[in-house]
């Protein structure tokens, strides 16, 4: 079942382009793989080489971070949006 | 390649900086690419600095602030093309924790220096390159009517 996933500017080179990918998956873990299947260059600005998510990309489920679900083990349906954002902060 | 924000929108982000002195502010810049790589601004999105245990000195966007923002502009047809902040006190160059914790390449860091509460200099960067070798050059930033 399709799922939308939101590819934040950054990362839109990597991804064809586009700003909306849809992708078949059933956990957000299925649907993370999918989009780098789709886009191999995504794999390294998302996952370090032991593959795990970078520390600073965040990834949510409609409206809540996936870290406080069940990271990627967290199920997804085909109306939910993932969006993922990398981190802003910083200071003098 | 520059950085274009309507006056309006400029001094609107020097004055959050002058209202949250002396802490940082934040926040992000929405708007468009156009093809040749610039960035028109349409709007400033003012933001909470989540780093109360030292806001006079860093600044942190709640994700979940920018998922919402970055919704709402793809919604409008638009982006996020980058962000701003405050330096209290400081110059308005970026610091090394200002490129460690900037990940958004391809957008623009735009910092303005408060000094005693008074907005001064306004500067933008541009965040190039991958993340091993990313850098900031300097941009130009260029106010436009509206």
């Amino acid at each position: 079942m399709p799922i939308k996933v939101l590819i934040p500017t950054p990362l839109r080179p990597y991804a064809g382009k586009q700003s909306v990918i849809e992708v078949t998956a059933q956990t957000v873990g299925e649907a993370l793989s999918d989009l780098v299947a789709k886009h191999p260059d995504l794999r390294k600005h998302l996952f370090s080489d032991d593959g795990k998510l970078r520390s600073f990309v965040n990834v949510y489920l409609n409206d809540e971070d996936i870290r406080y679900l069940s990271k990627e083990a967290t199920q997804a349906k085909e109306t939910d949006t993932i969006t993922i954002v990398p981190s802003v902060a910083g200071g003098q | 390649m520059a950085l274009k924000i309507p006056s309006s929108l400029y001094d609107r982000l020097r004055k959050h900086g002058e209202a949250t002195y002396p802490h940082e502010c934040c926040g992000v810049l929405v708007g468009e690419f156009d093809e040749t790589g610039e960035k028109v601004v349409q709007d400033v999105v003012e933001c909470g600095n989540t780093r109360t245990d030292s806001p006079a000195n860093r600044y942190h966007i709640s994700p979940s602030e920018l998922v919402r923002i970055q919704r709402e502009a793809m919604l409008a047809g638009h982006d996020i093309v980058g962000f701003y902040h405050s330096h209290p006190d400081h110059p308005a160059r970026w610091s090394a924790t200002d490129l460690a914790e900037a990940h958004w390449t391809g957008c623009s860091y735009v910092i303005t220096s408060v000094e005693k509460g008074r907005a001064v200099l306004t500067n933008s960067f541009l965040l190039l390159d991958q993340e091993d070798a990313k850098h900031f050059e300097d941009e130009f930033l260029e106010i436009i009517e509206g």
